[in-house]
């Protein structure tokens, strides 16, 4: 599936929530469920500070394409994260690149990416973006 | 519960009758920012109908009449808060410009190498940064009186760190975060004893204790006009006279000279020797609106209300499983900051924010305290006179609802 298409996908199943207790509970199961980061990558160096709570993202660069696996200490970021990395884990770093993320205002989750959150979410997708410049740019150079 | 008409006085505050989140309003982050009272409103929007002008410099009478109205705000505050001369009342932005300007002025008079200032780990950012950057500069080395458990500070370790090379001290009068009462006045005669001079940050303090130089003997003092009932942009730093005329000025331009060549500059008297450049006029109209409501209320009848509404709202929350506050002093005014388990506090914020209730969720500009607690940040609920009792039990219902959720 397309960036696109896989953010159409969660703007649907959202629709779904008649109100938001269904739409943070779904969140919060998201936040629960499997582990997203390996614990020997929640150290500082993957860690995207917010005033509120963290987040910590890592990234790997496989066969043309990026996986991101991250985390975070609030359960509701975490779900946050969750549909993140689902969106665009697993792409090809232009891909990533010309994303925009327009779902999470489609699912009124709008508010929680602003800066006075300051819960890590705008600046991890910033650091999303930057790895996929990256990680673009070191291939290019070792062709 | 006592007979405050707090009904009566919610009308005198539009902003309290919205809806959020389809709920009603319940305004609980008042240790942030206060709402303000038509009466101040009006003060603004009336200065900028009829007595708008700049001042200090006009001979007409615009100039005139707005001048009388900012000098009189002037000696209103001096006999708000028992100063013994307006010349000891500077005009500021609030409580962080005013703790800049003594740190920038007392660091270049009186601070060398090797000196030191002593505050505590419960310090708002801005009582703190400040000393720690002009300690960097001068060479001075910052200390901190740690505090107990329960919030309080520690009074013996606070006494074993004054020593010969303390140069000044400064000390919240209420935390932000845990609600403490510091017993300010035991540690300015221990400070004045070895002749070392004290700053005390009022800016939680002076809405909910007020403050009285004469009986403190502080000497520094300094409020925030926007915790008080007052707009934004506009703060207090009381200074004694004498410290005053020894520091070197803070900001320098217009109004705070006497003569200026292309060499030379001469400034002015104490107190435009510190307020440099237009003041802010309507900030000024608007903390003159905010002390004659407050006064009009009576401080002791607001201190007795926002008592028993911070007694009912400890019990309520303590009463609930699993929660844990934060600050648990003897003296405490009304702030509670607290834990629901291991739920982070983020989270309870949000859930928390969609049923229309406002508390404040993080480190509240106290970094080092938050990390003392080794906790990630706190819940803050923080009340005013216009809070009610039907209002913290919405918020108790918040907080079951958000154990529910992630329990």
């Amino acid at each position: 599936m397309t960036i696109s298409e896989i953010q159409e996908q969660i703007v649907s199943e959202f629709s779904l929530f008649d109100d938001w207790i269904d739409k943070y509970n779904y969140l919060i199961e998201l936040g629960k469920s499997v582990p997203l980061l390996k614990d020997t990558y929640k150290t500082d160096q993957f860690e995207i500070t917010g005033c509120q709570s963290k987040v910590w993202l890592h990234a790997e660069y496989r066969e043309g394409n990026i996986f991101f696996t991250a985390d975070s200490d609030a359960i509701i970021t975490k779900g946050i994260v969750n549909l993140l990395i689902r969106v665009l884990s697993g792409h090809s770093p232009d891909e990533i690149l010309n994303a925009d993320m327009d779902f999470i205002e489609k699912i009124g989750l709008r508010e929680h990416l602003s800066p006075t959150r300051s819960n890590g979410l705008s600046s991890m997708i910033k650091q999303m973006k930057l790895y996929a410049l990256a990680f673009k740019t070191k291939s290019t150079a070792g062709n | 519960m006592t007979d405050f008409p707090v009904q009566k006085i919610r009308e005198d505050f539009p902003i309290l009758h919205q809806l959020v989140n389809n709920r009603p309003l319940v305004y609980f982050d008042n240790a942030a920012s206060t709402q303000k009272p038509l009466q101040v409103i009006k003060a603004i929007t009336g200065y900028y109908e009829t007595d708008n002008c700049n001042i200090h410099r006009g001979v007409h009478f615009l100039s005139q009449r707005a001048t009388e109205a900012y000098e009189d705000t002037r000696k209103l505050v001096q006999r708000f808060i028992n100063a013994a001369s307006s010349n000891e009342i500077i005009f500021t932005k609030g409580t962080t410009e005013s703790i800049n300007l003594v740190a920038s002025s007392f660091g270049k008079k009186y601070l060398s190498q090797g000196d030191e200032v002593l505050i505590s780990i419960m310090e708002h950012h801005s009582n703190l940064v400040p000393w720690q950057q002009v300690c960097l500069e001068r060479g001075a080395k910052i200390k901190y009186i740690p505090i107990h458990e329960n919030g309080e500070l520690d009074m013996d370790a606070f006494r074993s760190l004054v020593n010969e090379k303390t140069k000044l001290i400064a000390i919240t009068h209420v935390s932000n975060v845990l609600g403490t009462i510091n017993p300010v006045k035991e540690i300015i005669t221990y400070a004045h004893s070895y002749n070392i001079p004290v700053l005390i940050d009022g800016a939680q303090s002076i809405a909910h204790l007020g403050a009285d130089m004469h009986d403190l003997d502080c000497d520094f003092y300094c409020f925030s006009g926007h915790k008080m009932y007052a707009p934004m942009g506009i703060g207090v730093l009381y200074g004694k006279e004498k410290f005053l005329e020894e520091l070197p000025p803070y900001q320098y331009g217009g109004e705070m000279i006497k003569t200026v060549s292309t060499e030379f500059t001469t400034f002015n008297d104490l107190p435009f020797k510190f307020e440099a450049g237009t003041p802010n006029v309507e900030g000024v109209y608007g903390l003159h609106a905010a002390i004659l409501y407050l006064q009009k209320l009576g401080l002791e009848n607001i201190r007795n209300y926002e008592e028993e509404i911070l007694q009912y709202a400890t019990t309520k929350l303590t009463n609930i499983d699993d929660i844990r506050i934060i600050g648990t002093a003897k003296d405490k005014t009304s702030v509670i900051s607290f834990l629901i388990g291991n739920i982070h506090p983020y989270d309870a914020g949000v859930i928390i924010d969609q049923l229309g209730i406002a508390v404040r969720t993080g480190h509240h500009c106290a970094m080092p305290l938050i990390g003392w607690y080794k906790i990630p940040a706190t819940v803050r609920a923080s009340f005013a006179f216009y809070n009610t009792i039907e209002e913290i039990d919405l918020l108790v219902e918040a907080i079951i609802k958000v154990k529910q959720m992630f329990g």
